[in-house]
């Protein structure tokens, strides 16, 4: 494979860049889109997968413009998509601290926190929607925190020098997605948003190359269902669940992505993930999750370990000199404030060198000791309360008496399907929005940026860009009984029947969940905080065999035979096997996609670590000159995907090495 | 080596709607005491499909209390003995070595049954479209900090909009009322100067949804609060009332 891969993806992955100073630019951009008339988009619809922050606020949005919306949504309520579960809050360019904060700087510290590895004109747009971000959640009724003078109140978040974070208490994501939601439901009770909950998507209809619907799998009654539409928006999340235990929602996924992946949208840089330093370590094998525990515990907890490895005695029992406080050890500036990718690479270096505790030594302390000596306990209960409780639910032990156990775990990818400047993918007509998009983030997201960016892609760019599409887009009727939408639904039918079609000897029916546990050993062992070129190597071919293995031996039962009220056909009625052995085979994809792109990529940068480009102290060495660009892989039928770059500029900030130590 | 336990679950299965339904017994030898009660049925689950049955349907997703998807009876209690916990937070080191677990769906005519644990919710979304927001379009807002809000007015509007629509309320109130998922949101809105133009409309347009869903009066008898696993008040539903005579 050629490192650097081919640069001819210069029309294919064109970013459709603004022209021009920065600043302002999307102003100016934006005066000069198409429009068109109220009329005529009463005549148009656009159909949205995901009903996050990212698709509620798109889908609100275009149908309050007068667009038909249709919203796909795989729960039984768009309230539950899991953006509800972010806790620490949303970042904003507003200054109201008065302590130098400007668009500027939030659009440095976007780019410097990817470690330069997004695009700058992406990035300063962001930090320009941001505050009008605030303004519309606040006029919804979003209840931010405030001051006693009724201002809104602010913090500051993941080393960041200024207050810029606005929260509401640890369930800023859950007010948020409500306010979209709420905004949503409005234009539901209007007529304007079909709402089409407990759906997957399992195939994309393209016209001519051009995006023009969905297939869907009704959770409930097992039928398929052809959505046709006039441009395709996915926001669909990120795919974090590649490992298996993360700390995203049980049943979020990539299939949305994929499946279009398969149909030619690229995918850019599918091995930057985010493993977050602080969660609850998995214990028993029947864990389904793992539990983020916010990162602002690292401003009061102390990181440390057993200097001597093995050591079996409880934590009280080790006497000072005989703990050893790496993070502060290792990095006398920031100590225990280092960014996420240094904590938890830390972290799992002392773990692999037999100093770990708990269950099979794969946690780390964090202990909150000093910080009640200095505080009291009362000052810390008032701090964490929530957080602390929703640790001692979970793991039974009390953080105020012993400390918390904790280990880094997937918790955001900044990777995902590729998109220009007007968040259209490499097939026309699909915009992808939200962290199902590679955009903002580069190798690795700031705290409190994730909010930001699913709500300015929603509320102000797709609907303004989407627009645009349209207007210069002939729009050939396309119904479900399409030639095109035909076939799609019989790849999905025969993907499906597959499944459900016992093969080769009788068998003994292995769990899907058992394949998928496998699977995110594999990858977190070999594509999570540290990779190495040959153990990279190894993976893909270890991946194609239990992908292979599964196509063998794996599938699950025909529940659909058994109920009375479905129409017959394959996989009707509710099956949850089936739903989880047609996301697992996605993964199987995305993962080799993601070795690939992680051995290709040889260099360190942001949260993607090899462990062949470090400097002598162990730090992360980018090389600006080689993997100075976006990678975007295009599928193809036969043999391995192609990996294409976009090459990145920096004009306004001269990339730089970070140094916390 | 964590501690270990064995436990009865006695399970509600159906089919489908209309089909007859009955109690399962399943024994859980020897489980790890730091699973959550949904990590057990997965853990039955997999052990039903390996042998050929059908596994247990229920609803869960982010499996952190938030997403508001899980939830059924446990013992007759809306998500368990726990307070403040929606069942995916339940632990099994809650119960004792040898107990007997009766898991059933939520019951109220206007959540019908899917499917064994699991029941269709959607009238709590049309509930809420009825009016629950303010119509502001995309673009109109004002300056963030143009429209001041008392700390304490803003906390408590908070508490109110924590509310994750998970249906214990319903579930556990012998009316299969509403009431404090209506009264939470209404009193979200009604708090704040946003939600004050609406106010009276979405009162009236909100509670006449919850009549016409099928949703009973409140019944007066305060479960609904002690199930509530965001700890809503049932002060609320007074405040209600309150506002509709407004």
């Amino acid at each position: 494979m050629n490192a650097t891969g081919s640069a001819g993806g210069a029309t294919r992955h064109d970013p459709r860049g603004p022209t021009g100073p920065l600043a302002g630019a999307w102003q100016r951009h934006r005066q000069d889109l198409p429009l068109i008339s109220a009329a005529q988009k009463r005549q148009l619809r656009v159909l949205v997968v995901g009903s996050g922050l990212a698709g509620a606020s798109a889908a609100a949005s275009l149908a309050e413009q007068g667009y038909m919306v249709s919203l796909v949504t795989y729960h039984d309520s768009p309230r539950r998509a899991h953006s509800v579960a972010a806790q620490g809050g949303i970042n904003a360019a507003k200054n109201y601290a008065n302590d130098g904060d400007s668009v500027t700087r939030l659009f440095r510290d976007t780019v410097k926190g990817g470690d330069f590895r997004a695009r700058e004109a992406g990035c300063f747009r962001l930090a320009e929607l941001s505050t009008a971000i605030i303004d519309q959640c606040v006029a919804q009724g979003v209840p931010f925190a405030r001051e006693y003078g009724g201002t809104l109140a602010n913090r500051s978040f993941g080393g960041t020098l200024v207050s810029r974070t606005f929260y509401a208490r640890g369930q800023t994501g859950q007010q948020l997605l409500y306010g979209a939601v709420q905004a949503l439901l409005r234009q539901v009770e209007a007529g304007r948003i079909d709402l089409l909950p407990r759906r997957d998507l399992v195939e994309l209809v393209l016209v001519d190359g051009v995006a023009r619907g969905v297939v869907c799998r009704h959770l409930v009654s097992g039928e398929l269902e052809t959505y046709t539409a006039n441009a395709v928006v996915l926001a669909s999340g990120g795919y974090a669940n590649v490992y298996f235990l993360s700390t995203n929602a049980v049943k979020s996924n990539v299939s949305a992505l994929w499946r279009a992946y398969r149909k030619g949208a690229d995918f850019a840089n599918p091995c930057f993930t985010q493993i977050h330093p602080t969660c609850i370590p998995s214990g028993d094998a029947y864990q389904s999750k793992l539990t983020l525990m916010s990162e602002s515990l690292r401003n009061d907890g102390r990181v440390w370990l057993p200097a001597l490895p093995a050591d079996g005695r409880e934590p009280q029992a080790i006497p000072e000199h005989e703990r050893d406080y790496f993070l502060e050890r290792q990095y006398p500036t920031y100590g225990n404030m280092v960014p996420r990718d240094l904590a938890s690479r830390r972290s799992r270096e002392q773990c692999l060198a037999g100093h770990g505790v708990g269950p099979g030594g794969r946690s780390v302390y964090l202990d909150l000791a000093e910080a009640i000596a200095r505080d009291g306990k009362a000052a810390i209960e008032a701090r964490y309360g929530n957080l602390l409780e929703m640790y001692e639910r979970i793991t039974g032990q009390d953080p105020l008496v012993t400390p918390l156990r904790i280990y880094p775990a997937p918790h955001y990818t900044m990777g995902g399907l590729w998109v220009d400047y007007h968040l259209m993918s490499t097939v026309p007509g699909l915009f992808v929005l939200g962290e199902a998009n590679f955009s903002e983030h580069g190798a690795n997201r700031l705290g409190a940026s994730a909010l930001m960016q699913g709500l300015a892609d929603g509320y102000f760019i797709a609907p303004a860009t989407i627009t645009a599409w349209l207007a210069g887009q002939p729009q050939p009727e396309v119904g479900p009984d399409h030639p095109a939408c035909r076939q799609a639904r019989a790849e999905a039918e025969a993907r499906i029947a597959a499944l459900l079609a016992p093969r080769g000897a009788p068998r003994t029916p292995r769990p899907v969940a058992g394949w998928h546990r496998q699977l995110g050993q594999l990858m977190i062992d070999a594509c999570g905080i540290s990779r190495h070129g040959p153990r990279l190597e190894r993976a893909i071919a270890e991946v194609e065999d239990l992908r292979q293995a599964f196509a063998e031996e794996g599938g699950v039962a025909d529940l659909g035979a058994c109920h009375e009220s479905a129409a017959p056909g394959a996989g009707r009625g509710i099956n949850a096997e089936l739903e989880k052995a047609l996301r697992l085979q996605d993964y199987f994809g995305l993962a080799d996609l993601m070795l690939r792109d992680a051995l290709a990529r040889q260099e360190s940068c942001g949260a993607h670590f090899r462990q062949e480009y470090q400097s002598a102290a162990g730090e992360a060495q980018r090389d600006d000159v080689r993997f100075g660009h976006i990678a975007a892989w295009q599928w193809r039928p036969q043999g391995a995907p192609q990996r294409q770059v976009e090459p990145l500029q920096f004009n306004e900030i001269t990339p730089s090495q970070r140094d916390y130590r | 080596m964590s501690p270990t336990l064995s436990l009865t679950l006695r399970i509600w299965r159906q089919q489908q709607p209309g089909a007859p339904g009955r109690f399962e017994t399943h024994q859980l030898e020897q489980v790890s005491a730091d699973l959550s009660l949904l990590e057990a049925l997965d853990w039955l689950n997999e052990r039903l499909i390996a042998a050929g049955e059908r596994p247990v349907t229920f609803e869960h997703d982010c499996r952190e209390g938030i997403c508001g998807s899980c939830g059924f009876l446990v013992n007759g209690q809306a998500h368990g003995p726990q307070a403040a916990t929606s069942v995916c937070q339940l632990y099994l080191r809650r119960f004792r070595d040898g107990e007997v677990l009766v898991l059933e769906p939520w019951r109220a005519r206007a959540f019908p049954l899917l499917q064994d644990l699991s029941v269709d919710r959607s009238a709590l979304d049309r509930v809420w479209a009825a009016g629950g927001y303010c119509s502001v379009n995309t673009g109109q807002a004002p300056e963030a900090n143009a429209l001041l809000v008392g700390r304490e007015q803003a906390a408590s509007a908070f508490d109110t909009a924590t509310c994750i629509g998970c249906g214990a309320c319903v579930a556990s109130c012998r009316n299969a009322s509403a009431s404090l998922f209506v009264a939470a949101k209404l009193a979200h809105l009604g708090q704040l100067p946003q939600g004050q133009s609406e106010r009276q409309r979405r009162a009236l347009a909100m509670t006449e949804r919850m009549a016409a869903e099928g949703f009973g009066s409140c019944s007066n008898q305060l479960e609904c609060e002690a199930v509530c696993p965001k700890q809503i008040s049932a002060d609320w539903i007074s405040w209600m009332n309150r506002e509709l005579r407004r």
